[in-house]
């Protein structure tokens, strides 16, 4: 079901969208280029043969080492990479796309990297988006409603990237 | 015939003007479960909009376990659902597993289940009891804290907490049960077993709760997958899955042998509903009643795994096995696992860069979908309905902020 041929299946209804894949990890993934994961997500929502009716979860995840001397070891250039967890009910089958976007839009500090968004497939993807937009800083473009979530509107600052710092003083509350 | 405007109840006189006004509900509103906000849009009696707006009790578990092994985590799943506390443990120590492709001793399994379901009924008791509570009825709420109560007893005999038990964890338990806890444990079954009647005369049956619930928050089959619900809510709307029969190979394993229905309703029936009360007429599929009569069929049925447990664990010969060291290395790569939490599909992911410490966890919460969708439900619906639609989701706001 989300072997080789359903790849191909993939590939053949929107071209250029496949960057990569690894079919044999713990879960099984597919990665996506970044421009296209709305239209991706929307062919396996609406007409692939197996449709994946429901958005499970996104991820951010923050490919940052801190730590110069680490980093310096690292085998993967620094970058945000964005995970799908979908699900399909009538298949009771789950699939993983994965997104690498950069850490920043144009390696501009505090310009933040853009994906298209998923709400216009799953009602559901609004919160998601807006929660990794909130801790991550990823900006989901079409979104109807982008703002913070979790955290107040005023905050300063993405929690979960790696290199963040909580501020001294958030209204008079003494923050470190 | 009279005009169908003149019978509508809720509208009381013609010549009366209202305006539209927005009234905030909560952040500390008892039938918010906790501290949610609703902004409510309203013209008269009639919600026009509502807007969940949450983060209050954002405790920046995921970052916070970026810097705690892997086992050190397990408290701060506690503490997301703390009404169930043991399957939250569950989730993620099976993540972990599933990562390091870890087996538990056949014991622990079926230990695991025990408490897991044991869980399961203590976490739908609160959620029965406090439903009540949101449509203004007072005593089945102490009825099912007096139930819950004997639950939380066992499982303060069996790991000392009471609410953040961190019993189940990677690699196993922390102890086995001490003795006699078995034949505890069976007397309350057999004791809360007949009491089951009671709460439907209470509630399910119950003329004024039936007029509240049926045909209220009418969630449709096809909104609820979109929205990613999950759990009761799911099923309430007629979806049949439950990740203990459908979910990935390491967690249905768990319940390999075990002979349970799926509490849904197919073709108009519920599994073994000559045994329960009739579906009230008025009720449609996917409203506020069906929502609340899952949950009362999965506790039935939980105490029947737990009966099917206990037989199987007290048969196993062998320990329950040694739980993973405090900083043990992981290997490198993803996991996600979804489990059947009493609230919903609860799924953590954990990326591993080959060290001690996770790179990135992360908690998918069940209650936060199931939240979302509250603003389609409560849409043209009344005030009063708020609460109700509200509290039959049955979220718990610690795991929707983490």
């Amino acid at each position: 079901m989300r072997g080789p041929a359903f790849l191909q299946q993939l590939q053949e209804a929107v071209p250029d969208a496949v960057v990569g894949d690894n079919l044999t990890a713990l879960d099984p993934w597919i990665e996506i280029a970044a421009g296209k994961v709305a239209e991706v997500c929307r062919w396996l929502a609406k007409s692939s043969p197996v449709r994946f009716d429901s958005l499970q979860c996104i991820t951010a995840v923050d490919w940052l080492e801190v730590d110069p001397k680490k980093a310096a070891k690292a085998s993967w250039e620094p970058h945000t990479e964005l995970v799908y967890h979908l699900w399909s009910t009538p298949a009771k089958a789950s699939l993983v796309l994965k997104c690498k976007l950069p850490r920043w839009k144009n390696d501009v500090p505090g310009d933040l990297p853009e994906v298209p968004s998923v709400t216009g497939v799953w009602r559901g993807a609004d919160w998601h988006e807006r929660e990794v937009y909130d801790l991550s800083g990823v900006w989901f473009t079409g979104h109807p409603d982008l703002r913070r979530i979790l955290c107040p509107e005023d905050w300063e600052g993405y929690p979960l990237r790696k290199d963040y710092e909580q501020p001294l003083d958030y209204h008079g509350i003494r923050g470190r | 015939m009279a005009n169908a405007i003149e019978d509508d109840p809720r509208i009381i006189e013609f010549d009366v003007r209202t305006d539209e006004m927005l009234v905030n509900m909560g952040p500390q509103h008892p039938s918010t479960h906790g501290v949610l906000r609703l902004v409510l849009r309203t013209d008269g009696e009639i919600v026009s909009e509502v807007e969940p707006h949450i983060g209050y009790l954002h405790r920046c578990a995921e970052k916070i376990g970026e810097n705690l092994t892997h086992r050190q985590w397990i408290p701060y799943t506690d503490r997301m659902d703390y009404l169930a506390a043991m399957n939250m443990n569950l989730g993620w120590s099976l993540a972990v597993e599933k990562l390091m492709k870890y087996e538990v001793s056949e014991k622990a399994r079926h230990l695991r289940v025990l408490i897991a379901e044991l869980g399961r009924i203590a976490s739908h008791l609160v959620g029965m009891g406090a439903y009540g509570l949101d449509l203004g009825t007072f005593s089945p709420f102490l009825y099912a804290f007096r139930e819950r109560e004997k639950i939380l007893d066992l499982f303060e005999e069996a790991c000392g907490a009471r609410l953040t038990y961190s019993y189940i964890t990677i690699g196993g338990l922390t102890a086995d049960l001490p003795p006699g806890w078995l034949q505890r444990c069976e007397a309350f079954l057999d004791q809360f077993e007949p009491i089951i009647q009671e709460y439907h005369t209470l509630l399910t049956t119950n003329a004024i709760f039936v007029k509240r619930t049926a045909g209220v928050g009418v969630l449709s089959r096809d909104m609820a997958i979109e929205y990613g619900c999950s759990g009761p809510v799911l099923r309430g709307s007629g979806v049949d899955q439950d990740l203990r029969r459908d979910g990935e190979a390491i967690y249905t394993a768990m319940y390999d042998g075990y002979a349970f229905e799926v509490a849904v309703q197919k073709d108009g029936h519920y599994p073994r509903d000559h045994e329960y009360p009739a579906v009230p007429a008025g009720t449609v599929l996917g409203d506020c009643w069906h929502r609340f009569f899952v949950r009362m069929l999965e506790v039935v049925q939980s105490m029947d795994l737990v009966r099917q447990s206990i037989d199987r664990y007290s048969a196993c010969k062998g320990t329950i096995g040694e739980p993973l060291k405090l900083a043990e290395k992981m290997p490198a790569g993803d996991a996600y696992l979804e489990t059947e939490c009493p609230k919903g599909q609860m799924g953590f992911y954990l990326v591993s860069d080959g060290s001690a410490k996770p790179w990135r966890v992360r908690a998918r919460s069940s209650s936060f979908s199931n939240l979302a969708v509250t603003p389609e439900l409560c849409r043209g619906c009344l005030i009063a309905d708020v609460p109700a639609v509200v509290g039959s989701l049955d979220i718990v706001m610690g795991e929707i902020d983490r």
